[in-house]
């Protein structure tokens, strides 16, 4: 492949541009930069499917398009589905020589918000990953059904509230942990996992890259921050993810073949998750008396997982 | 390039076998697929035939019926031929995704197998599958026994492929009865039945980056009903694409298939209509009784489900006095689909025949011929004294009490 250059950002930015500015994503919205960085750092042929959520909704509204590329959309749950179908069918006819360009790689990706991905089309993502198709799954992770009005989904971290997990006199948010997507997808033995986040978009467009390159089913968790739902400027999207990634909340590490954990980005400065939870609205109960211990409890899983991350790579397992 | 398959002139097919062979021979490119009785042999031979080189295709084996129709709408935006097949359970799994490969305009093949919808829990055959699907905008064909499975398996993707249709087909086949009953089966020969199906012409192909293409748009309420009317019109359209079809058929096969099936009606005064197997018990019913008792009865039998064909079953029904609508589905606090439809039909004549509902057969509950003969006298009797005389709405081969609804009001 044709792995585009990521030497140099505003070069990086602009090119190949298949993902159209076109688009009725929020201002801040981090899934576009995600998307866009996917798209701009191959030059490969791309077909792209996605879920229900937000990117779908705000990309292909007809008589509009923003995909400068093949793209497909069924349902709610089964975006990895029709990657599969498609990657399938790609196979038959390659071999057939029934293709316009028979030569012309193509890679086959998906994507899907948290609500797709950890709940609703869990199963589908599951079996597309155990059958081993050549692609990419990539989860724009901005932990709640941001698209139906900021509901919890199994990616809601604890203490977050949201219409359906209110945070009130009697609640302090949500009561549940995040599921491990990552280790869940690794324990599948798909041969690239990771989770990237777009303020370190070097590493994410390596790990994309990467991703794109390996043969067999890849997975990608990725920290999208949601202005709308978690509650912050959306001129502070960056920022807010430049907090994630420096407490650790969102550790960014990748798993090859199910076990050779790297990670990838070593704060140099490691912040306190209450820096994180305090720069968001959806957080802002848990600075009550009655509720820090939550953060403190948010803090103990983060250290532990960073413990936990750090002997794993260690370990070699 | 595929194996060659040795066929006899004359083979012993059940359904389900004789279908797999149509895939066989049409060379489907993918089958994504989840097993379920009595479907199952079906993807287990396309399956089969790959893995011994009978098909250069590529066997998608899924983690259920949902993701196994949501496979195929992605394989066929993919540009080639896909088909799968399913029943019951699995075929209520997969509607959400029967209404987006329609939607999205997508020639898919799906073999339906029919059994009943639980609960409670039943894997026998009945019609409650079929039903279910007939507002999802897929063309629905149905065969009488296996020969039809193997014919009309073929007819679909020619059908759906065509560029002035390109709809989804699906094709209905009996559980059990016709599924797993071996039956002679003439099949064509693989050249003629490729040559008669024909190559994959691909519209809109996701893999034709040259002009990329955008699948599964949003529109809300200022396009969505323009779109639904344009799928609807492609489904009326498909009429006459389907009449051509079947022309075609019985030049390569002798073979002739219509849209609604006519069986004894020319100067029929009492009439069945039904689907299915029950089709053939009516028919042998009808020819005993106007042996027997001097009954002057016919069978009208809509081949095509999906467009329903209006106008074919008024022409078909104009001249009978009496007509029963034989319903293999649980209507669900209402009359009977076929008796709603060929009701509706019938009315926009002069003719004014006496139409009552008989629901049947459910869960595999078997249909006999003296049953059959028991509904034609019945239809009788409502002609010799000018009106219904039972209940409009009756379960036929109900044990306990028996079960009716609703007294006509005409005298």
């Amino acid at each position: 492949m044709a792995a585009t250059s990521i030497k140099n950002l505003k070069e990086f930015s602009t090119s190949n541009d298949r993902f159209e500015g076109a688009h009725t994503l929020c201002p801040g919205c981090a899934h576009s930069m995600i998307v866009r960085e996917l798209m701009n750092c191959t030059d490969d042929n791309l077909v792209i499917a996605a879920n229900t959520g937000c990117l779908e909704v705000s990309t292909a509204v007809y008589p509009f398009t923003s995909w400068d590329t093949s793209w497909i959309h069924i349902g709610f749950e089964n975006a990895a589905t029709a990657a599969s179908g498609a990657e399938a069918m790609y196979k038959a006819r390659k071999r057939k020589g029934s293709l316009k360009d028979n030569d012309a790689p193509v890679k086959f990706v998906a994507f899907g918000g948290d609500g797709s991905t950890y709940d609703i089309g869990f199963q589908w993502l599951s079996g597309a990953v155990e059958r081993g198709h050549d692609f990419t799954y990539i989860c724009l992770d901005n932990e709640n059904y941001a698209n139906t009005g900021g509901q919890r989904s199994s990616a809601t971290p604890i203490g977050a509230t949201t219409t359906t997990a209110q945070a009130g006199s009697h609640s302090y948010g949500k009561k549940e942990k995040k599921k491990d997507m990552i280790a869940i997808m690794a324990a599948h033995g798909a041969p690239y996992v990771a989770q990237l986040a777009p303020n370190k978009w070097k590493s994410m467009a390596k790990g994309f890259q990467k991703a794109l390159e390996t043969e067999g089913p890849c997975f990608i968790n990725t920290v999208s921050a949601c202005c709308t739902e978690w509650r912050f400027d959306p001129k502070d999207t960056i920022n807010i993810t430049d907090l994630a990634t420096d407490s650790l909340i969102f550790p960014i590490y990748e798993i090859i073949d199910g076990h050779e954990l790297n990670i990838l980005y070593r704060p140099k400065n490691v912040i306190k998750v209450e820096d994180y939870l305090a720069a968001q609205g959806r957080y802002k109960h848990l600075f009550k008396p009655e509720n820090k211990h939550i953060i403190e409890l948010i803090q103990k899983d983060v250290d532990n997982k960073w413990n936990m991350l750090q002997r794993r790579e260690e370990a070699r397992i | 390039m595929a194996e060659k398959y040795d066929l006899q002139e004359r083979e012993v097919w059940d359904g389900n076998f004789a279908a797999s062979q149509a895939l066989r021979q049409a060379q489907v490119d993918v089958v994504a697929a989840y097993p379920i009785t009595p479907s199952t042999p079906i993807v287990e031979n396309y399956g089969s035939y790959v893995a011994n080189g009978y098909i250069d295709g590529e066997f998608v084996m899924v983690e259920s019926e949902h993701a196994a129709m949501s496979g195929c709408v992605g394989a066929s935006a993919a540009g080639g031929r896909v088909a799968t097949a399913t029943s019951s359970q699995g075929f209520a799994l997969m509607t959400e995704v029967l209404y987006q490969a329609s939607g999205m305009r997508l020639p898919i093949v799906l073999a339906v197998v029919n059994r009943s919808l639980a609960s409670p829990l039943n894997v026998r055959g009945d019609h409650s599958d079929m039903y279910l699907g007939r507002d999802s905008g897929w063309i629905q064909l149905d065969c009488f026994n296996a020969q039809e499975a193997y014919d009309l398996t073929l007819c679909t993707f020619k059908i759906g492929e065509n560029h002035d249709v390109r709809l989804p087909v699906m094709v209905h086949q009996d559980g059990f009865i016709t599924s797993h009953t071996a039956q002679n089966v003439y099949p064509l020969r693989d050249e003629v039945a490729y040559g008669f199906v024909g190559e994959f012409k691909p519209v809109d192909d996701m893999l034709d980056f040259s002009r990329p293409v955008t699948y599964g748009a949003q529109t809300e309420e200022d396009w969505h009903f323009e779109h639904k009317a344009r799928q609807h019109k492609a489904l009326m359209d498909s009429r006459s694409i389907i009449d051509d079809v079947f022309v075609q058929f019985k030049e390569i096969s002798g073979r002739e298939y219509k849209r609604v099936e006519s069986y004894m009606m020319e100067d029929a005064e009492v009439a069945i209509v039904a689907l299915g197997t029950t089709v053939e018990t009516c028919i042998i019913a009808a020819r005993e009784l106007r042996k027997e008792e001097g009954v002057k009865a016919g069978v009208v039998a809509p081949r095509c489900f999906r467009p329903f064909p209006f106008d074919k079953i008024r022409d078909a029904l104009g001249n009978v006095k009496a007509i029963a609508c034989l319903d293999r589905s649980s209507p669900g606090g209402a009359m009977g689909a076929l008796f709603n439809e060929v009701s509706a039909a019938i009315y926009t004549t002069d003719a004014r025949p006496l139409v009552t509902n008989f629901i049947y057969g459910l869960g595999g509950r078997d249909f006999s011929i003296a049953e059959a003969k028991r509904i034609f006298k019945e239809q009788k009797a409502h002609v010799d004294a000018g009106k219904i005389t039972t209940d409009i709405q009756q379960f036929s081969g109900l044990r306990g009490p028996h079960l009716g609804f609703f007294q006509t009001k005409r005298s």
